[in-house]
């Protein structure tokens, strides 16, 4: 009887996750600018995969009886990655799309990603070339 | 010599623990295969890591990563509500400058970490003197609110942690 409930509570969470995740994609469908479109895969999967790895943890440990860690460091992986990955992305966006003056400027000096390149531009920022 | 051989004790612990986990086997073969995956990662990676980071309150790491996990859930439901239901043209989308007043690379770090899991923010740039981040905000009709947020919520608590 118990065993029935929490095996109900998983499923719920499997199918609750998944919802976040299609969430997330159809965010990703749907916003019109690529910074908005970062925030979708940022937030709404990583609720959608947590619930996955919570389920697969609590089902292995109560089908199985071994208490299974793996999917801890799955999350971890996750935590450490994904805003590295959103980071990156969003400076290549900047550097190629973003015209410096539309930001707002930092307390002193200049943003990293501008930080060196001045108005004669070394990196051909201004050009039109296929990079853009 | 112990500080030569190992400059990031905290980092070994973790890498070494990380490796039992993951081959998920508590046997002395693994248990080999640990220390030294624990022993030479911090002295290969050392020239990027010269620093041994001073953390004042380790132990205040734990409330601060619940307090994350629970924004993170939360942070799910906010952008899920944008996503899905408001429409295209009344999402207020910003870049926003928040001000860092960390100096420690780890905790600012952190901070462009934890910014990016919550609430409708991500970190997308950083000062050239690290004094200042760049967030961008999904739907934010009061940029400063999100920016005395960050700092109260976020940068307060990991300048009590660093000290």
């Amino acid at each position: 009887m118990i065993l029935m409930a929490l095996e109900w509570g998983l499923a719920a969470m499997l199918v609750g996750g998944g919802i976040f995740a299609l969430i997330g994609s159809w965010g990703l469908l749907r916003l019109p600018d690529p910074m908005q479109r970062l925030h979708a895969p940022t937030k709404a999967t990583t609720v959608g995969v947590g619930a996955a790895l919570v389920a697969s943890g609590l089902g292995l440990t109560l089908t199985d009886g071994v208490i299974s860690l793996q999917e801890a460091l799955v999350a971890v992986f996750l935590f450490v990655t994904a805003p590295l990955s959103a980071l990156w992305l969003a400076r290549v966006h900047l550097w190629q799309r973003v015209p410096k003056d539309s930001l707002p400027p930092p307390v002193s000096g200049d943003w990293a990603v501008f930080h060196g390149a001045d108005a004669a531009d070394p990196a051909g920022r201004t050009g039109d070339g296929p990079a853009r | 010599m112990i500080r030569r051989l190992i400059p990031h004790p905290g980092l070994s612990v973790f890498l070494a623990l990380f490796w039992l986990v993951l081959a998920n086997s508590w046997t002395t073969g693994s248990l080999i295969v640990a220390l030294f995956l624990g022993i030479t990662v911090p002295l290969i990676t050392r020239p990027w890591w010269p620093d041994r980071p001073r953390v004042a309150r380790p132990w205040l790491l734990v409330p601060y990563a619940l307090l994350v996990l629970w924004d993170v859930i939360v942070a799910n439901f906010q952008v899920a509500r944008v996503i899905l239901f408001l429409p295209k043209d009344r999402i207020r989308s910003t870049f926003i400058a928040v001000p860092v007043d960390l100096t420690a690379p780890e905790a600012i770090s952190i901070l462009a970490g934890t910014i990016t899991m919550t609430p409708g923010t991500v970190t997308a740039d950083w000062a050239a003197d690290g004094r200042t981040l760049l967030i961008h905000a999904l739907h934010a009709p009061d940029p400063d609110a999100v920016r005395d947020d960050i700092k109260t919520r976020y940068e307060a608590r990991l300048k009590r942690i660093f000290g």
